[in-house]
Parts: structure tokens; C-alpha cells; sequence
């Protein structure tokens, strides 16, 4: 068997995706729906009586989002490796619930329907998701993956991704910190020298980076960020406008409505993207008890708004710059990554931030910024495949992004391995016990800049045990810290006049253990080779009944009649042939007929699609037309690539 | 801990079985990967403990080096050599970004002597004990007296929101004052990295012993540099 593809996977806050190495090109898996993007949203079907419970993802898990809200979940990036009470706060915004019989020291599970998950479950089945895309592409199966993360990740939150990871079934091969990806992509096609800055401003997220390239090798000289900052505090900040404005003018609080609530968003959404091109955007929001809130939102109110939040990159980007021991004016290129990068007002902070126009620089923005992120994982991953000449001249060199410390007496940190220093990276600590005899010595690990303990986040706890009995400071232990080129921690120790190796158990503060990660690898996870061929089949089935369904409802569309009798006779030849195969067991046939379809419909699609635009158009923006079309039209091409730009 | 390598012990190589010197990170037979080196961070590099070192060199070996050994290179790897990938790499990783810089550099060739300052690790039942303050240099008591106390007065006029200029001004003096006492202590550095690195074993330890002198000086000094700076801009 040749050596199997691995796959580079961006697991965003609002959407996903999954890429690999075409050659020496990065590119972009799409879905059964022809989108790249696989929105971040999951959701737990109404489960049949006696029946197994089904959980969709994406695309179809949105739907579910107005009409039953309580069974859906979005944005569970930043849930991921968080404490109670840090997600307490964080469900305010969201119409999410935890638990009711959540403990405060077990990883907290967020309530869909009837069952509860986990943050790292919820993000596997977004993987699984992308797995089962990429293996669909292939027609065979995909295990390996690398996986991005933001560079401002702390370990907690790099552990809960990589446990999603193993939960969907792919061996995650490396981590990689987002705006690192994103100056792959971008060098790959340019051997350059120079220092470049990642601006990163994603879904839920916020990172610089800024790096060094010289001759293939990218080394990070410092990383700094937000891991609570982008594009939802916008969309939150606009809703909060809408809500509060309802209640006080029209006496009704949505907040009491999760599915209205969920409109107002979406409301809020478009407006966002609206004033990215235009001067002025509306809500025109229909109201339960049949009013109509109507606001209209001008480009520079809007700017006024969300200036704090945007203000709130400004000292991550100076706290870099002064890391890396240089000025704005030594950066030579800023790349421009995550969706919200696309506001106007966020490339003026930035222009401002790093002197460009003066300069008479401009920011790159190339590469799709929704996508460079899952072509620079793809790119690393071919790095790890050792694929391609390409990929085998190139180098990542990242750096841990959190100084990482132990309690020391007082409740004050001792800092063992700087911030900003190159991954791998280790430290060596001596313990010593402090009563006569004593067998165990605790340790606290933790990571953050603040001096103490109390203030950093907590990592992990751990005993040193079976200590040799021996007087008091006399035991040396050496306790070995190394972070690992995924930004994960491992602690080792060893008592050294004994030569004893001490035991430990090292619990983390918050995360799942070895067992409970075993415990909760999706069912899927079943890809035995004769499984697979059984998948692919029913995979091929599926897709050769959407398009037969579609393709049944076409007559009654008006734009069948535009058709010529040539195109409508060839559409029924390609119907009536899928329908006989699909009867069949030949998976690479259906999917064949399937195409063939597709094909022969895609005048009809085009007709189709014009109609919808000019009816949708008015008073809308493209996306909107888009999303609206999503849900109500029947589209008979099922992969078509339908852009909507 | 950390030894001066002296002699070099013979270590045969996992993998061709051949003997070899164990400070490097390849066998120089087969050319695999070998576990960790008991070295100290200038063998990494190839190099004899020395204070002046070129960073253009320096930063050629670590990035050759790194393309050889990071993990990136083993993904596929066995376990063994896997797992001594990661540790070389951090090896390699520690040792440049302590020899990159200078005062790290002088600070670590002291501690390799055991003639530093102050230990950076000591033994502390519950965490490692934090770093002894620097004693005041004689020379500058009275001057940080008062700095101390314009400082405190500085932090009180924030705190109730009163703008004292002249206060201001004199910290600002002060600052300049401190910077270049600072680029004096660097310059001595410097002249002292030249008696280690040429001298004798005489002019060796009279250049350690000043070495640690000037590194207390120093991080006294920049400590002082800091705080008017946070003060400053507050």
C-alpha cells in the first residue's frame, strides 16, 4: 500500500477545514455540498424512539440552529480545555447549558437534547466530519492529520484538541499554531528572507506571530494573542444593541426565545459582512408577537463600536514586537489572516500598528483568508510526509507562547522556560524534601506571565513519590520539564542519590485522562479496510439520492422549461442509469453516475441558481442570498461548487 | 548537573554498533541520530566554552542542526529515534538560545565553572527557591535611595491623579543616568569576555570573579532601569 496521505485540518471556531498536498500545491478538500468550509456547528438530532442517537455537522447542523436551538452547539472552540468557571462565564453569550450534574473537578459537559458531551467530543465529531470528507475525496482512508491551533493556546487547550483528535480516529502528527500555517502557505511559493508578522483575527481567537524566514527555515521570534478576542465579540456586542433595543422599545426580551435569539444573530452576522463593502447595513427583524424591529447601522457607527474591541490588538501586537527586540518599521510583510480581517476598520488598526502605508507597504491578502490557514497545516503536513521537494526544504521553528513556571513558597512563580522560546524546549529542576523521612514532595505547574501562582493558569499537580527515606534535604530529585513540538508538556523525574526513578502522577488541572479519551473515540472510529468499502458504498448511495431527489422535484421548477428537449432528455438518461446502479454494489460506479448527473444538470443548476440570485438580490447582500438559497431552494446538484463571493 | 566535558567517554551507537565519542548528536559512522549528548551546551555546537562568539556562525549551526534533528524529521520515525529527536532538539534549542544572547552566555560559562553569582537552581521542599536580590553596589547607594523615594512619590501623585512635572523630569534624568551605567557595564563585560576567552588560567579566574561581579551589577542596575521605566510609563 503506498504511504498514506496526511492531512492538514484548520478546526476553527465558526468554520472548518480539511486540505493536503497536491503535489507541491496545498489545496482544499470540499464537502458532499461543494463549500470548503464546514461550519463549526454540531448538532444532535431528534433521536427516534428506540432508535441511536445521530449528531450532523455543519451546513445541515446550522438549519437546526433556529428550529431547535437546544440541540445545537456552535463557537466550541472556546470551551475547549476550560475550566467551570471560566465556560460559566463564556455560556453567557451563548444559549448553551452545562449539565446540571457537572463536578467541579471533571472537564464540564455541555447538555444537547438529551445527552451531554464533552468540548472535546463535540469537536471531534467537526473532525470526523472532515475526516470522512477528505476519505470520500481519496476513496480511502484517512488517519493521520495535523491539526492547528492558535498560537495563544495554552496546554490545557492544545491537550483537549489533540484528544479530539484521537477521539475522531486520526492520529494527530503535529500541532501547529495558526498564524504559523498561515506564513507557510505564504512562503511556499516565494524563497524568501525577511521578517514577517502574522496578524490573525479569527471567529473566537486573536494571534500575532512574528517570524524570521530565511532559506525554507520559519522561526518564530515571538507569539503573543488573546484566546478570547475575534469575530463572535462582534457579533455578540451587535446582538446585545438588537436585544436591548427590542426590550426596551417593543417590551420583549428574546433572551427568553433561544431560536429568536438565534435569528437576531444571524441578523447580526450579515450586517457585519454588509458593512465590510457598504457604507450602511439594517436589521429588519420580525418579532414574536408580530412587530418588526427595524434599525439601520451606518459603516462609522459601526466603527465607533467595535473600536475597543479591535483596540484589544493592539497590545498583544506591541507586548511581540518588543519579544522580538524589534520596530514596527523591521517588519517587512504583514500577512492577514481569519475572517474578520475582512473589516475595514481592522485593516486600518493594522496599517496603523505597523506603520505599512506609510511605508507604501500593503498587508497580504492573497490567499482566501478563511482558507490559508488549512493550506499552511496541509503544507506542514508534507513537511511531516517528507512528500515532497518542496515541502522537504522547509522548516517551522515555533516557540512556546506562555512562560511556563512552578509555585515556588509564598504562592510565588519560579519561571523555568521563558515565553517565546524555541519548541522543543526543556528545564531541569532539583527538589528536595523538607522533613526528615518524607516520601512524597508536591509539585504545581504553571503557565502564564503573572508573578503568582494564584494568577497563572493552574497545569498540573503532581506527587513525587517513594522517596527513599532519608534526612531532611538530603533527597535530590531531578524533575525534567520538556515541552514538545505540539507545545505539550511532559514531566519526568528521577531521585538522584538513590538513582532511584520517583513515580509520578501527573494530574492535570483540567483534561481528560488516557481512559476517559478511550472511553469516548466516536463509534466510528471502525475504518478497518472492510468497513471502509461498506462506508464508501453507503456514502455513494446517499449522495446518488440526494441528486435522484433533486432531480425528481426539477420538473416543477420554472426554469426546467428553459431547457432545451436534447438537455431534458439527457438529464432523464443520466437519472434512469444512477437509479439502476445505485441498486447495484459498485461504490465507484454510483459515484461515476452520480458526476454524471451532475453534469447534466448543471445548465439547469446555472438557470436555477440566476433565478434565485435576482429574486434573493433584492435588499440583500450576496451571502445573505446565499445563505437564504441554502435553505430554501432545492438545488439538484448536489456538488456543484456553488460561489457565492 | 551540568559538567565541564573533559574526556570524552566511548559510546557505542544503537544502531551500527560502532564506538564513538559521546558528545555528538550523529553517530559519525552511520550518521543516526543518538540519544542526548552529556555535553555541555558549547559542545553542541562544536565548540570550547568561550565568551565571544559569532552569531552569524552560531545561528548557521543552529538552523543546519535543526534540520537534521527536529521532530518534523522523524514523524515517521521509530519510537527510539522519535523520542531522541525530541530531546536533542530541546537540547539544541536550550543551548542556542542561552549562547545567542550574552549575559545568558556569561551567566551559564560561570555557573559550567561554578563560579556563579547566584545559584539558578537550589533545593526547596514545594518549588525551587526563588533568586536572591542583588546586594545594592556601594558606589550607587545614595543615588538609589533617592530614586527609590522619588518613585514612591511618583506612584503616590498617580495614585491621586496630581501631574508633578518637575518629579517627572528628574526621573527622566535618572533614567538616562542608569541607562548609560548600564552600557558601562556591558563595556566591562565585554573587556572581561577577552581576558577569559585569551588568558591564562590566572587571568581566568580573576576575569570570572569579575564577571560575576558585573552580572550582579548589571541585574541590579536594570531591575532599577524597569521599574522607572513601568513608573514612567504607567
Amino acid at each position: 500500500m503506498a504511504e498514506e496521505r496526511v492531512v492538514g485540518i484548520d478546526l476553527g471556531t465558526t468554520n472548518s477545514l480539511v486540505a493536503f498536498m497536491e503535489g507541491d500545491k496545498p489545496v482544499v478538500i470540499p464537502g458532499v455540498d461543494g463549500s470548503n468550509l464546514v461550519p463549526s456547528i454540531v448538532a444532535l438530532d431528534p433521536i427516534p424512539a428506540g432508535g441511536r442517537p445521530t449528531v450532523t455537522v455543519g451546513n445541515t447542523a446550522r438549519k437546526a440552529l433556529i428550529q431547535t436551538p437546544e440541540r445545537v452547539i456552535y463557537s466550541v472552540k472556546r470551551l475547549m480545555g476550560r475550566g467551570l468557571q471560566e465556560i460559566q462565564k463564556e455560556l453567557k453569550m451563548f444559549p448553551f447549558r452545562l449539565a446540571k450534574d457537572v463536578q467541579a473537578d471533571e472537564i464540564p459537559r455541555i447538555q444537547l437534547g438529551e445527552l451531554k458531551f464533552t468540548p472535546p467530543e463535540i469537536s471531534a465529531y467537526i473532525l470526523r466530519q472532515l475526516k470522512r470528507n477528505a476519505e470520500r475525496f481519496f476513496s480511502a482512508p484517512v488517519t493521520q492529520a495535523v491539526i492547528t491551533v492558535p498560537a495563544y493556546f495554552n496546554d490545557a487547550q492544545r491537550q483537549a484538541t489533540k484528544d479530539a483528535g484521537r477521539m475522531a480516529g486520526l492520529d494527530v502528527l503535529r500541532l501547529v499554531n495558526e498564524p504559523t500555517a498561515a506564513a507557510l502557505a505564504y512562503g511556499l511559493d516565494r524563497a524568501k528572507t525577511g521578517t514577517i508578522a502574522v496578524y490573525d483575527l479569527g471567529g473566537g481567537t486573536f494571534d500575532i506571530s512574528i517570524l524570521k524566514l530565511q532559506d525554507g527555515i520559519f522561526e518564530v521570534q515571538s507569539t503573543n494573542g488573546d484566546t478570547h478576542l475575534g469575530g463572535d465579540d462582534i457579533d455578540n456586542l451587535l446582538m446585545l444593541i438588537a436585544l436591548n433595543e427590542i426590550r426596551d422599545e417593543y417590551g420583549v426580551d428574546l433572551r427568553l426565545h433561544p431560536g429568536a435569539v438565534q435569528a437576531v444573530r444571524k441578523a447580526a452576522i450579515e450586517a457585519k459582512i454588509k458593512l465590510s463593502t457598504e457604507q450602511v447595513a439594517y436589521f429588519d427583524i420580525e418579532l414574536p408577537n408580530g412587530g418588526r424591529y427595524q434599525r439601520e447601522i451606518p459603516r462609522a457607527v459601526f466603527e465607533q463600536l467595535i473600536k475597543p474591541i479591535l483596540e484589544r490588538t493592539a497590545e498583544p501586537c506591541k507586548q511581540a514586537l518588543a519579544d522580538a527586540k524589534i520596530t514596527p518599521e523591521q517588519i517587512d510583510e504583514v500577512v492577514l489572516v481569519g475572517g474578520s480581517t475582512r473589516i475595514p476598520a481592522v485593516r486600518q488598526r493594522v496599517d496603523d500598528l505597523f506603520h505599512l502605508a506609510a511605508r507604501g507597504k500593503k498587508p497580504h491578502t492573497e490567499l482566501n483568508p478563511d482558507e490559508v490557514v488549512a493550506l499552511g497545516a496541509a503544507v506542514q503536513a508534507g513537511i511531516l510526509a517528507g512528500a515532497s521537494k518542496t515541502t522537504d526544504e522547509m522548516l517551522l521553528l515555533d516557540v512556546t507562547p506562555l512562560s511556563l513556571g512552578i509555585e515556588a513558597l509564598g504562592g510565588t512563580v519560579a519561571r523555568i522556560i521563558q515565553r517565546n522560546s524555541t519548541i522543543p524546549a526543556s528545564a531541569t529542576e532539583f527538589f528536595t524534601t523538607g522533613v526528615d523521612g518524607q516520601a512524597n514532595v508536591a509539585i504545581h505547574v504553571v503557565q502564564g506571565e503573572r508573578e503568582l501562582a494564584a494568577d497563572c493558569r493552574s497545569l498540573a499537580r503532581f506527587d513525587l513519590k517513594g522517596i527513599p527515606p532519608m534526612s531532611a534535604g538530603l533527597p535530590r530529585i531531578e524533575v525534567k520539564f520538556l515541552i514538545d513540538a505540539d507545545g505539550i508538556l511532559h514531566v519526568s523525574a528521577r531521585e538522584q542519590r538513590s538513582g532511584k526513578a520517583a513515580q509520578i502522577e501527573v494530574k492535570p488541572t483540567y483534561g481528560l485522562t488516557d481512559a476517559q479519551v478511550e472511553g469516548m473515540i466516536l463509534d466510528s472510529y471502525d475504518h478497518a479496510e472492510e468497513d471502509f468499502s461498506k462506508i464508501l458504498l453507503i456514502e455513494a448511495r446517499n449522495e446518488a439520492e440526494t441528486i435522484l431527489a433533486a432531480v425528481e422535484r426539477a420538473p416543477r421548477n420554472p426554469a426546467w422549461q428553459q431547457l432545451t428537449n436534447e438537455e431534458r432528455a439527457a438529464i432523464e438518461a443520466a437519472r434512469d442509469r444512477l437509479a439502476q446502479l445505485k441498486l447495484g454494489e459498485d461504490a465507484a460506479a454510483i459515484r461515476e453516475a452520480t458526476l454524471a448527473l451532475d453534469e447534466a444538470t448543471r445548465h439547469f443548476a446555472e438557470l436555477m441558481m440566476d433565478a434565485a440570485v435576482s429574486t434573493a438580490l433584492r435588499g440583500k447582500t450576496m451571502n445573505a442570498a446565499g445563505e437564504e438559497m441554502d435553505e430554501n431552494v432545492t438545488a439538484p446538484h448536489a456538488m456543484a461548487p456553488a460561489e457565492f463571493e | 548537573m551540568l559538567k565541564v566535558l573533559d574526556s570524552a567517554v566511548p559510546i557505542t551507537c544503537w544502531s551500527c554498533s560502532v564506538g564513538h565519542d559521546d558528545s555528538t548528536l550523529f553517530c559519525p559512522y552511520c550518521s543516526k541520530i543518538q540519544p542526548p549528548p552529556g555535553g555541555d551546551y558549547f559542545s553542541v555546537f562544536g565548540l570550547k566554552p568561550k565568551l565571544n562568539l559569532d552569531l552569524h556562525t552560531l545561528e548557521a549551526e543552529f538552523h543546519r542542526l535543526s534540520r537534521r534533528l527536529h521532530p518534523d524529521r522523524f514523524a515517521r520515525a521509530a519510537e527510539n529515534e522519535k523520542q531522541w529527536s525530541l530531546a536533542d532538539t530541546a537540547l539544541l534549542n536550550d543551548a542556542y538560545r542561552t549562547l545567542k544572547d550574552p549575559l545568558r552566555r556569561t551567566e551559564y560559562l560561570l555557573k559550567l565553572l561554578g563560579a556563579a553569582p547566584n545559584p539558578s537552581t537550589s533545593s526547596q521542599p514545594g518549588g525551587p527557591e526563588k533568586k536572591i536580590a542583588s546586594q545594592v553596589p556601594a558606589d550607587l547607594l545614595e543615588e538609589v535611595f533617592e530614586l527609590n523615594m522619588q518613585l514612591e512619590e511618583m506612584r503616590a501623585a498617580r495614585k491621586t491623579g496630581t501631574k508633578d512635572l518637575e518629579l517627572e523630569a528628574s526621573l527622566a534624568a535618572a533614567k538616562t543616568k542608569f541607562d548609560a551605567l548600564l552600557a558601562a557595564v556591558d563595556k566591562d563585560l565585554r573587556a572581561e569576555w577577552i581576558a577569559w576567552d585569551e588568558g591564562n588560567k590566572a587571568a581566568r579566574e580573576a576575569a570570572q570573579k569579575n564577571m560575576a561581579a558585573l552580572l550582579d551589577r548589571r541585574r541590579y542596575i536594570s531591575n532599577l532601569v524597569r521599574d522607572v521605566n513601568a513608573t514612567l510609563g504607567a
